[in-house]
């Protein structure tokens, strides 16, 4: 209730329209989750003074905020049997060349480094109490325990769910100063001038609406990505979604306007938590991620059997954990036994057989089907609900804990599967314009460097937002990275000029939604709402060149006509507002992308009629955009633009580490050892 | 709205007593209306929930002492944090949307259970 029989309660924080809070910083940091906690403690130990802007509060903000359970493709771990090197080549092969190998490699380089520094945060990552002794998935002169491969140990299952609180208690411990409620909405750059260097940003408080100002040598983006580009429904999806509703592309909109590159911007695809129809991620019966390697079985008990990447049919649910004959490694596998696999069956890992829908039309399998952990080996059983389901944040408090308030037990109950034979379990889109920016898997984002640095000087991006990379380990690792370059950056540079004029044009932005008037003013929901119709009739699969045009002229449509009556009446409107404002540029941004790419492609869940050629060798490369002074400007990198990834990688990351001294970890370099 | 704005007979139209028979004109609530369920005699108002959120669902209650008052439910994530971080057991539980109650089996009596 938010009135008292009518009467309307009045805003409980105190209001500052206008009022303005100017600091300065060595390093900023925009985006407060785990990717720019991460940021901010590796700033901080180099020496830097540190500000994070965050919209929610560091506590717990951002899709990992809740908690982790796996620390993903952690190959410099001391049981892992693959090195850096060879996993970030699978990776990326398996996206077609299209994952940011700069990211993965200092993601597959320094995961279990990073967690080790976690650890000496006070994050639980060992089996200290054995719980898990004897188990298949347990190293134990580590005591780590691993996820999916059980043979070749890259990925670790980890105890997360306290992991970001006590990120933020290191923050507060090295001094760094945490603007919560802050949503970024804009970057300063070098006298207001258009692709110069970043000097800083602007923030709106979302509780009192007052305006800050922070003028910084070095500014680290990590506020994720764009959602609610394509659906969006508060009825349907809040629980469904699996990032915070309010990832708003902000990053993407902040860099786009001062003209940093972005790229990858036109892959989209359905994913299993897009449809507004879908479950609580990973809280119905599946068997991929949180789940590997789940029994599935029918209604009448029979168990789904599993196939590996060669189609043989596995004996045991520790074979589900093994590569296949002829395969050195597997990366992911579970899911569905449907949906196409974009990568490569090298890689493939063991999954449900294929062709149980027809098996189940011809009456050897009964509909619904279930998970039954019931009737899982025991450590199994307890490694996905319990630690697994227990420590993820989407599953904690919403599955784990809720459901066993409702009475759930995995030794004798069965969790329902939804739309299995299709996809996940959690129920896939029912159309292809139930799409997602990156909800799931690698999507386009920032151009960056070695450095994780953007086109525009001053300007580095870490986590999600950066193109072609994910997971909670790649945000951490790329976030303690990036706060270090940027760190050492700013030991280099003066002080820019922070621009009057462009202070004061944000201002107007900012605040224009509180004077919007008359009867045809539009709420931010409704706005919303519109952008992803416009995105769902033009901008969905398949895609021609009339269609993204009628996209691009309805977006310019509403940018014109309804943008500028989105009404807010007080601060959270306010933020909410701008936010939509940033998913109409994300939206315009993806169509113009779209428009660029005159070929289709699997990898990028990408079809053109008319150009239907699938992945033709002469469109293998990046298609980069960036606000030009008059007009967007697209460009194009080779496939492996970023060169030789140890070479590149190594001295960087040494000097880090040299910077940022003891605290960080021992600094030494492993030996693989890997035949 | 005023009793004595309410036409005539109107206000004893209803069942039960004169208080109940009050109507208002209330617009639709928005849905899902309740991603969270105070225990009033559990929860202290100490607003911790409020503190964590990640979407800025609640507002403290005006009462001091109160649960925080759920002003925009329809922005819940169902993360979960206002439940892990409350600092008194059973004050504050999620209530999720009927429509995505996830059903299960119980395997030696075939039962059938939702959240």
């Amino acid at each position: 209730m938010h009135h008292d029989n009518g009467r309307l309660l009045p805003w409980p924080y105190s209001v500052q329209y206008g009022e303005e809070q100017r600091i300065e910083t060595d390093v900023l940091i925009l985006g407060g989750g785990i990717a720019g906690v991460w940021a901010a403690i590796a700033a901080a130990r180099c020496g830097a003074r540190v500000t994070i802007m965050e919209k929610a509060a560091t506590i717990r903000s951002g899709a990992g905020g809740a908690g982790v359970d796996h620390w993903q493709w952690a190959a410099d771990n001391p049981a892992s049997g693959v090195s850096p090197e060879e996993l970030t080549e699978a990776l990326i092969d398996n996206q077609g060349g299209y994952r940011n190998g700069i990211s993965t490699y200092i993601q597959c380089a320094s995961a279990y480094e990073t967690l080790e520094e976690m650890e000496r945060m006070g994050g639980k990552v060992r089996d200290v109490g054995d719980e898990f002794k004897g188990a298949e998935f347990r190293d134990d002169a580590s005591k780590l325990l691993f996820a999916y491969d059980y043979t070749n140990r890259i990925v670790i299952r980890v105890w997360g769910a306290d992991y970001k609180p006590l990120l933020r208690k290191e923050c507060r411990r090295l001094g760094v100063r945490i603007l919560d409620r802050t949503t970024a909405t804009g970057l300063l750059t070098e006298d207001g001038r258009h692709g110069a260097r970043v000097v800083g940003a602007m923030g709106l408080n979302n509780r009192t609406g007052a305006f800050v100002v922070v003028k910084a040598k070095a500014v680290i983006l990590a506020t994720s990505r764009p959602q609610r580009i394509w659906t969006f429904s508060t009825e349907l999806r809040g629980l469904a979604t699996f990032r915070p509703p309010s990832d708003a592309g902000n990053g993407y909109a902040m860099a786009w306007r001062i003209g940093a590159q972005l790229t990858m911007m036109e892959k989209s695809m359905r994913s299993p938590f897009g449809s507004p129809y879908s479950f609580p991620a990973y809280g119905s019966g599946n068997a991929i991620n949180t789940w590997y390697p789940c029994n599935i079985v029918d209604a009448n008990g029979k168990e789904v059997p599993w196939v590996d990447s060669n189609g043989r049919v596995l004996g045991s649910v520790d074979e589900r954990c093994r590569p296949a004959e002829g395969q050195k490694f597997f990366i992911m596998g579970g899911g569905s036994s449907s949906l196409p696999h974009p990568g490569h069956k090298r890689f493939l890992g063991p999954k449900p057989i294929p062709d149980l829908e027809q098996r189940m039309l011809r009456g050897e399998f009964t509909p619904p089907f279930y998970a039954d952990l019931a009737s899982m080996p025991e450590m199994e059983r307890k490694v996905i609900w319990g630690l697994m389901v227990g420590n993820e944040g989407k599953t904690r408090i919403p599955v784990m804990h809720t459901y066993a308030q409702s009475g759930f037990d995995p030794e004798r109950d069965m969790l329902q599967t939804y739309d299995f034979l299709r996809g996940s379990g959690m129920r896939e889109p029912v159309v292809p314009q139930e799409r997602t920016f990156g909800e799931s898997g690698v999507c386009g984002g920032l151009l960056v460097d070695w450095d994780l640095m953007s086109s525009v000087p001053g300007l580095f991006g870490a986590g999600d937002l950066v193109f072609g990379g994910q997971d909670h380990s790649h945000a951490a690792a790329t976030g303690r990275y990036a706060g270090a370059r940027a760190a050492l950056y700013a030991r280099e540079q003066g002080w820019g000029e922070v621009d009057a004029a462009q202070v004061s044009s944000e201002k107007r932005r900012v605040y224009a939604p509180l004077s919007a008037q008359g009867p045809r003013t539009v709420d931010w929901k409704e706005l919303n709402a519109g952008i992803a119709r416009v995105m769902q009739n033009y901008c969905s699969e398949p895609k021609n060149e009339e269609l993204l045009d009628l996209a691009q002229t309805w977006l310019a449509d509403l940018e014109r006509n309804e943008a500028p009556l989105a009404v807010a009446d007080n601060p959270h409107k306010l933020m909410r507002t701008l936010d939509v404002l940033d998913i109409l540029t994300c939206a315009q941004i993806i169509v113009q992308a779209c428009k660029a790419r005159r070929a289709s492609s699997d990898y990028l869940h990408f079809k053109r009629l008319d150009h239907p050629d699938i992945d033709p060798a002469e469109w293998h490369k990046w298609i980069t955009v960036r606000l030009g002074e008059r007009n967007t400007e697209i460009g194009e990198l080779p496939i492996a633009f970023w060169g030789e990834l140890e070479p590149n990688y190594r001295p960087r990351h040494d000097a880090n580490l040299a910077a940022m001294g003891a605290a960080a970890g021992e600094g030494q370099r492993r030996s693989w050892g890997i035949g | 709205m005023a009793m004595d704005d309410v036409p005539p007979g109107q206000a004893e139209a209803g069942p039960g007593d004169a208080a109940a028979a009050v109507v208002f004109a209330t617009p639709n609530a928005t849905t899902p209306g309740q991603p969270v369920v105070f225990d009033t005699a559990a929860c202290t108002g100490c607003n911790i929930c409020v503190y964590v959120c990640l979407e800025d669902v609640f507002i403290p209650n005006p009462i001091k002492g109160k649960p925080p008052v759920i002003l925009y439910p329809e922005e819940c994530w169902y993360c979960g944090p206002c439940v892990e971080d409350c600092p008194h057991e059973g004050a504050i539980r999620l209530n999720h949307p009927l429509q995505q109650r996830v059903r299960w089996k119980r395997k030696a009596t075939g039962e059938h259970f939702r959240v």
